[in-house]
Formats: structure tokens, C-alpha cells, sequence
């Protein structure tokens, strides 16, 4: 049986087997492929997206529990015209990503940490950042965050 | 050929020469294959890397992969250096895995370091290299290679020469003499007449001329795009999750495969009953391999299934008594017996340790196998059509990729295409020698009538690396009464020596570095900065324990070794920008390391404490690097950045151990990486020696280790002689 879903403000409808990770759902069946595979255990965050506005693993979280929920991935974060939150422009101001493929998740867990703490201290970031970078981009990632702290980051900027 | 080409990665020491180079223009064969493929409508080529449009866009084609490195920004600043290329119309994008775009600079730069002849090679003639080139598939990035060697040998060169040759076109058109004529963004200018050609306009007849090799590159001094933070290329579309890299590949009717494969290396699969993942739905086929299993199915999450579903025995390949002890035990045993592979050194060392009044020391370092863990497993998808088999995925050498997978299918290379897409981090690991998934992903799709993607799960990319290698080293020394080292010798034991890539360059009468060539049945690769980290781990640890017995400051009694110039600068650098020597806050303590590491040298401070539970926690780390040349500071920058935190990352927590023969991590939950809260602030200051160009990419790692090993001594007093430091901290 099919499970119902919101995307990124859309309705879908995943037809898998309930126990599939959502990870595979979004990435096979809706050929959204932002959202990364880096560990399958919950412990790595490149496949962070929101569920409800929570930040969440999605390799660890089987299909049929979101059925009925609203889920964010980051081809949902930038207005639809494409223009970038202010958080994405500080990663790109900063030149955050090195081989990129955990930004994704980073940047999805730092959009659920200003949505819930905007003016975030160090210490709430190192509470709350703890996806692995391999190229070490974190100090980075870091200066990206407090850039945009008390600014409405994770909503798309409006360009002056 | 597989180890001729690991040589070339680990090949080190400095490359003599630099300044005018011909480039690969001779070869009229490669010029032309080159223009077939790159030509197209409209468009002319130079000296195969270069694409100049009629309608004034610039395009390169880049023999590396940019693994996130920013190379390919670097190497277009570098070629519009030299071109006076307008920059909004240039572009740059992956050489086609074709042996056109072999390296051949590339392959110029590496055979010198590895030859101990530069000069002999210096003087081959580049039709010569090309050949050498193409016949090894080289177009591997690797060895901090991009900038120093195809940026500063190559495409500088070919810009200069294509310049060059525009501005002679632009003279006839224009009944103009040459040196009437000056070019600014993408234009020949004649400043007396007020005329100007495009380069687009110029660009058909130009193509038609030999480029000239003897050009002079431009003083530091006129430079408009190198040195500048020039924002890179890649980084817009991996901010949006629009960047597509191997994993993200997608073909008509495509199935989806993972692989088991034999847990200890060298082993065989012995028998599979394939019915339990058959059972599963979605499961489609089961295929065995030599030493491995595959499953295929529509999805990953049914072919992880599947493949978990199976039972299949293995053989240990007579491996199955090796473990992490007796590696080491191996090791000492060779030590012992004191018959080293290579010595590299000078002077009379036995003399030297037996002298009068001398003090001696001695210590037994022990450093484990590291893995990559590069953040996006192994995907590669392939298809096998019509008699032609297409790639597509991300490899730190295409070139050499294909010419696997070409053997593995049985096919000719010119029956296998492949396709260039992102990597996911790399650090060494994406070379196609100890790259099984080729293999695997060529044979499955032989035997499949549609598109597959191949993918690795996390627990078999931990568990099947191509590790840095498990190491141990005895290194002894004498102390004269003037607290000078006067003799010093290492005594090292691991599969390659790395010792021309690593130098010793403290001023010492006598020493020996003595390699013992020890192998395991683990496959063992380029680990980002290569042997430099064992190498700059034993020999900056082993300074402190030498300046502590000589009562001195660490950074004295390095100064003291040091004669002027690069290192003696680096070196009263960091300690002036770390503030070395004045107060710290209550438990912390600083260390501080200096190690050479393809030709660039960086010395790095890093403040640290302990926390309750005996783990270090760092606070602020310090690099001064000295690459001879900053091509782009930001770029430049995130490299020492991301070195120096893996590099703490290794040191702290990271480790490889065997048992059976088999490796017993299997994910981020029992190898562990370091994470945001445990990252310092770096401070990084590059100087502008104006040096022969060093690698980025890898230098800003080998330091950081030692150097935080030295800072827990200074505040514990306690040695790390065994790595990892948690390790310690637990036992």
C-alpha cells in the first residue's frame, strides 16, 4: 500500500515496502538525489532532512513512519525560484564545502538549529552539528552559522 | 604496471626546474584525437587541454578530478594567468578519459620526483613523456599534483604559448609588428590604432600554428587571477543539492547492486546459496565474483537486504592468522634481525651513538592502519551495450579506470567509455589499482542486460579499504654536551619506505633512516599526505623527547637543528603567531610541529587540554605553510583547514585493527571521525617564499598529530609513543 507524504510542500505517495529507509524512498523513488547516503546506521547525517521541522537521520527512519507528515529536504530549502536561504549564501560566502557531499546534511542541520535557536552560542552549535565532515570543513561551518545568527536564515532571502 | 604506478604517488622530494616547459604539443596523434573529441562546432583546440569558441569561450579541459580541493578553479586561474583570458566566458570541465588527456606533465612531474635523475628527465623530450604518459593511463590526481606540476608545468605554459600565438595571428591581420600588441581580457589590443581582434575571431587561424614553448611566464608582480580568492566553481551547486556525484547516478531501467566481500583479504568465496536474497522482493539476480558476492535488485535497500539475507563462505586465502600484534611482532622481528631495504643518510651513525659523553635515547613508535572514510561510499554505475561498456562515477584517475575496467570485461580500451561525475572525498582512496568496485561493477554489468549501479555499503568501505599502512619505528639518537643532536636513526617498518617524499631536514652530522619492507594481506593505499604523516608522527615526536632530555624549549631546541632558510622560517613563524612561550590558561599546554610534505613545508601549534575522561580536547591550532606560491588563499586556506582537522582526527581517535585476518571496524560507530565540537579555530598564515610550488592538498595534515601528541606531554608528562591517543587515554 502506498504512503502519503508531504515533499517539500508537495504530496507524495511512496509505493515501497514499509520497512524501506526513507533515504531510499526520496532518492530511488522520487529521484531526489540532495539528500545523501554516507553511513546507513544514523550516524554520519549526510542524509539530514526535516520531518515536522525536527531534524532527522533519514537512513534510519523506515517509509512508513511519516506517512501523514510534512518532510524538507534541501531541494526544499531555497525559494522556488532557486533563490538560496541566507544560510546557504554564508556557505557559499564562506566557500564551506570542500567535496561537498556532506553539506546537504549540514546545512539541513544547521537550518533546524536557527529555526529553534537563532542566535545560537558555540556551545549549541556543538551540540547541534554533529554530522561528519571528512574534509574537515567544520571550522568553517562554524563562522557560516553565526553569520547568519539572528537573521531569518532559513527562509529564502530576499534579495535587496 | 600497478607498481610502477604507486610509485609515482609516493614518489616525493623536489622536482629541479621549473619556468618553460613544452607542454604536450608535440605529439601530432594525441593533438588530433584531442580535437575530435573537444572540437565541435565552432571551436578550436590547443595543445588538447585548451578549447578557444568563435564565440569567445574559453574552456578547459582538466586532467584532475576536483575532489573538493577547488583544483579546478586554481587551474583556471592559472591558464587565464597566462591567456589574459576574459574570465566571465571561461569554463572548465573534466578531460574525457580518453589517452589524449593523459598527463603528460603530470607524468614529467612524478617521474622526476621518483627517478633521482630530474635532470635526465628534464631533458627528455615531451613526445617522449607523452608516450610514457599515455601508456600508463596517467591522469591521476594525486601527490598534491594539480597546481605545482600540471597547473605550474602545464597550463600556464599553454596559456602563455596559445597567447602567444593569438597575438602573432592578430599582427598579420593587422600588418601590425608583434610587439606592437598587448592582450587584456580575451582580446588583442593595438593601442595605437585603437584596434582590437577577439580571441574568438583569432582563435581558427591561431590553431593552425605550432605553439611556441619558449615563452616566459609573467612576474608574480602583474598577476591579475592567480593569488586571488577567486570564489570557487563547484561550490554554488553543492549548497542546493543540485551537485551530481557517482551515488547520484541515474539510467533508463536501471537495477541497483551491493557486494560482500571476503572479510579477510586475499580470501575466496568458497560457495553462496543464492535462495535467501532471491526470497526477498525486488532481488533479481546473484552473482559471484572471484572473492565476492553481488546482489542485484531494483533498489539499494532490497539488495542490502538481500545480500544480508546470504551465508556465503569464504576462504582466509592462508591469512587467517594475522592480527594487529602479530603485524607488529612482524615488524620488530625485521628490526631485530637488522637487515634494512634501504638506508638513506650520512655519516658514520654507529660511531656517532658510541661516542664519549654523548646521551643516548631511544623510543618505539606504533602507528595502526588508517582508513579514508571519504563521505560518499563507492557507487559506479555501469552498462554494458551493443558491445560497448559505459562508466560512470568518481575516480581520482578516469584514465586509469577505464583501462580496469576494459580488462576485467575482457573488452579493448576503445570499447569502454568513461564518465567523470563528482567524488565525494577521496583522500587517496579512488585510485583504480586497490579500486575493486571497478572490477566488480565491469563483471556484473558483462552479465546484465541493463544499466547497474553498484554501491558499497558503508560497512564494506570500512571493512575492504586500501588503508594507510599499520607502522612502527625505532628511533635512537645521541645528545653532545652542547645539547646538539649527533646522531639519529630511524628505524622504520611498513610496506614502502617514503622517504624521498618525506625529508629529514634537521641539521644533523649522522643520520640513518633505515626502512624494513614489511607486508601484510591488507591492501594499502595513498592515505592523504602519504607516508608524511608516520614519517613527520615519529621524527617531530622523537625532537620533543630529545629537546626534554636536553632541558631546552621545543622550539629552541628545533631552531638550534635548523640552518636558515624555509623550515628555520616557518618554524619562528608559528611559534611568533601562536604566541609560544607566553601564559596559558590552566591545563593547556601547546606542542608544535614542522614537517615537509611535497615540497611544502608547515609548521603547526596546536593548544590542547584533557577532559575528565583523560580524552584531548583541542582549542586553537596555528599553521604557517610556506607553498612557495598561493594560487587561491581561500581555497588554499580550507585545505590546511580540513588537513589539520583530519589530521587530529587520526591522531585522536582513528584506528584499523585486525583479528583472524579480517578488519574488525565496520562503520562510523566503531571508527570514529572527528566532529564539529571537537574542531579548533585554525589560524593559518601562508608565506610567500616565492619557493618552487608546493602541494595544498595534503601538506596541512602530517603536523597536526605530533603536534598535539607534544602539547598532552607539555601538560601530563606522559609520552604518546602508540597511536591512537584515545587509546591511551582509556588504557
Amino acid at each position: 500500500m502506498a504512503i502519503e507524504a508531504m515533499v517539500n510542500g508537495k504530496p507524495v505517495s511512496f509505493a515501497v515496502e514499509p520497512d524501506t529507509p526513507l533515504l531510499w524512498a526520496i532518492r530511488e523513488e522520487l529521484g531526489m538525489t540532495g539528500t545523501k547516503f554516507g553511513c546507513g546506521i544514523a550516524a554520519c547525517g549526510a542524509c539530514s532532512v526535516h520531518i515536522n521541522g525536527e531534524v532527522t537521520r533519514s537512513c534510519s527512519v523506515p517509509v512508513s513512519d511519516v506517512a501523514g507528515k510534512s518532510i524538507t529536504t534541501i531541494e526544499g530549502l531555497a525559494a522556488a525560484d532557486g533563490t538560496l536561504t541566507a544560510l546557504q549564501q554564508a556557505w557559499i560566502a564562506h566557500q564551506v564545502p570542500q567535496c561537498g557531499y556532506c553539506q546537504s546534511g549540514q546545512i539541513m542541520a544547521a537550518a533546524a538549529l536557527l529555526a529553534k535557536t537563532p542566535k545560537p552560542t558555540d556551545a549549541d552549535i556543538d551540540a547541534a552539528m554533529t554530522n561528519i565532515c571528512r574534509c574537515g570543513t567544520y571550522p568553517r561551518i562554524r563562522a557560516a552559522i553565526h553569520d547568519v545568527a539572528g537573521i531569518a536564515a532559513t527562509t529564502p532571502a530576499n534579495p535587496a | 604496471m600497478g607498481m610502477i604506478r604507486r610509485t609515482f604517488l609516493i614518489g616525493g622530494a623536489a622536482l629541479v626546474g621549473g619556468g618553460i616547459f613544452a607542454v604536450q604539443y608535440g605529439d601530432s596523434s594525441a593533438k588530433s584525437q584531442a580535437a575530435k573529441l573537444t572540437d565541435g562546432k565552432g571551436g578550436h583546440n590547443f595543445g588538447t587541454w585548451l578549447r578557444i569558441g568563435e564565440d569567445d569561450t574559453v574552456t578547459i579541459y582538466s586532467p584532475h578530478t576536483d575532489i573538493g580541493q577547488g583544483s579546478n578553479t586554481g587551474l583556471a586561474q592559472m591558464l587565464a594567468e597566462e591567456l589574459d583570458a576574459d574570465w566571465s566566458k571561461l569554463s572548465v570541465v573534466s578531460a574525457p578519459a580518453e589517452s589524449a588527456f593523459a598527463n603528460v606533465v603530470l607524468g614529467k612531474g612524478f617521474l622526476s620526483e621518483m627517478s633521482g635523475y630530474p635532470g635526465i628527465i628534464g631533458a627528455m623530450p615531451m613526445s617522449l613523456l607523452g608516450m610514457v604518459a599515455r601508456q600508463l593511463n596517467l591522469q591521476i590526481t594525486g601527490g598534491s599534483s594539480a597546481l605545482r606540476f600540471t597547473g605550474q608545468q602545464g597550463l600556464r605554459v599553454l596559456g602563455a604559448g596559445t597567447r602567444q600565438a593569438l597575438i602573432e595571428t592578430a599582427a598579420g591581420r593587422m600588418g601590425v609588428p608583434t610587439g606592437e600588441l598587448a592582450t587584456s581580457d580575451g582580446k588583442v589590443i593595438h593601442a595605437k590604432s585603437g584596434k582590437s581582434l577577439r580571441y574568438g575571431e583569432l582563435a581558427a587561424e591561431a590553431a593552425t600554428r605550432s605553439l611556441s614553448t619558449k615563452v616566459a611566464l609573467k612576474d608574480p608582480k602583474d598577476f591579475k587571477h592567480m593569488g586571488k580568492s577567486i570564489p570557487r566553481f563547484d561550490i554554488p551547486a553543492k549548497v542546493n543539492g543540485t551537485a551530481q556525484y557517482g551515488m547520484d547516478v541515474v539510467k533508463p531501467g536501471m537495477r541497483v547492486a551491493t557486494v560482500i566481500a571476503a572479510p579477510v583479504r586475499g580470501g575466496k568465496l568458497e560457495s553462496v546459496d543464492p535462495k535467501p536474497a532471491l526470497a526477498i522482493a525486488g532481488v533479481e539476480k546473484v552473482i559471484n565474483l572471484e572473492s565476492a558476492v553481488v546482489v542485484v535488485a531494483k533498489g539499494y535497500w532490497q539488495a542490502l537486504k538481500g545480500a544480508r539475507a546470504l551465508a556465503p563462505k569464504f576462504t582466509d586465502g592462508g591469512h587467517g592468522l594475522i592480527t594487529t600484534a602479530t603485524i607488529f611482532a612482524e615488524q620488530d622481528k625485521l628490526r631485530a634481525e637488522g637487515k634494512p631495504d634501504k638506508t638513506v643518510g650520512e655519516g658514520d651513525v654507529d660511531a656517532a651513538l658510541k661516542a664519549d659523553g654523548v646521551k643516548l635515547l631511544d623510543a618505539d613508535y606504533k602507528m595502526p592502519f588508517l582508513h579514508h572514510a571519504m563521505m560518499e561510499p563507492f557507487a559506479l554505475t555501469a552498462h554494458y551495450k551493443d558491445g560497448h561498456l559505459d562508466l560512470w562515477g568518481g575516480m581520482q584517475d578516469p584514465l586509469g579506470a577505464k583501462a580496469a575496467a576494459a580488462t576485467a570485461a575482457g573488452l579493448s580500451a576503445d570499447k569502454v567509455t568513461f564518465h567523470p561525475m563528482l567524488i565525494g572525498g577521496s583522500f587517496g582512496r579512488r585510485l583504480p589499482m586497490y579500486m575493486e568496485i571497478v572490477d566488480q561493477v565491469a563483471r556484473v554489468a558483462m552479465q546484465v542486460p541493463f544499466p547497474v549501479k553498484l554501491i558499497w555499503s558503508r560497512e564494506e568501505e570500512v571493512s575492504q579499504g586500501a588503508y594507510r599502512p599499520q607502522s612502527s619505528a625505532k628511533l635512537t639518537a645521541a645528545l653532545g654536551p652542547d645539547g646538539k643532536i649527533t646522531a639519529w636513526r630511524n628505524d622504520f617498518a611498513q610496506p614502502e619506505d617514503g622517504l624521498r617524499e618525506v625529508p629529514f631536514f634537521y641539521d644533523v652530522p649522522a643520520v640513518a633512516r633505515r626502512h624494513f619492507k614489511q607486508v601484510s594481506n591488507q591492501t594499502v593505499g595513498a592515505w592523504r599526505s602519504v607516508n608524511a604523516t608516520q614519517h613527520g608522527f615519529t621524527t617531530e615526536s622523537f625532537m620533543d623527547e630529545l629537546a626534554h632530555l636536553a632541558g631546552a624549549d621545543p622550539v629552541e631546541f628545533r631552531l638550534k637543528h635548523l640552518k636558515p632558510g624555509r623550515h628555520r622560517t616557518v618554524l619562528e613563524q608559528v611559534a611568533k603567531r601562536s604566541g609560544w612561550g607566553s601564559p596559558l590558561e590552566p591545563g593547556h599546554a601547546r606542542g608544535v610541529a614542522v614537517v615537509e610534505c611535497f615540497n611544502t613545508i608547515v609548521g603547526q601549534v596546536i593548544e590542547a587540554s584533557l577532559a575528565e575522561d583523560g580524552t584531548p580536547k583541542v582549542h586553537k591550532a596555528w599553521a604557517v605553510v610556506d607553498c612557495g606560491t598561493v594560487v587561491n588563499p581561500t581555497a588554499a586556506e580550507g585545505q590546511i583547514l580540513g588537513g589539520l582537522v583530519m589530521g587530529l582526527s587520526s591522531g585522536i581517535g582513528e584506528a584499523i585493527t585486525l583479528d583472524k585476518g579480517a578488519v574488525q571496524q565496520s562503520n562510523f560507530s566503531d571508527y570514529e571521525v572527528l566532529k564539529l565540537a571537537n574542531a579548533p579555530t585554525v589560524d593559518v598564515h601562508f608565506i610567500s617564499s616565492g619557493a618552487e610550488m608546493g602541494g595544498i592538498g595534503e601538506p596541512g595534515l602530517p603536523p597536526a598529530t605530533p603536534a598535539l601528541a607534544n602539547a598532552l606531554f607539555a601538560l601530563t608528562g606522559k609520552r604518546v609513543r602508540a597511536l591512537p591517543i584515545r587509546d591511551q587515554a582509556k588504557a
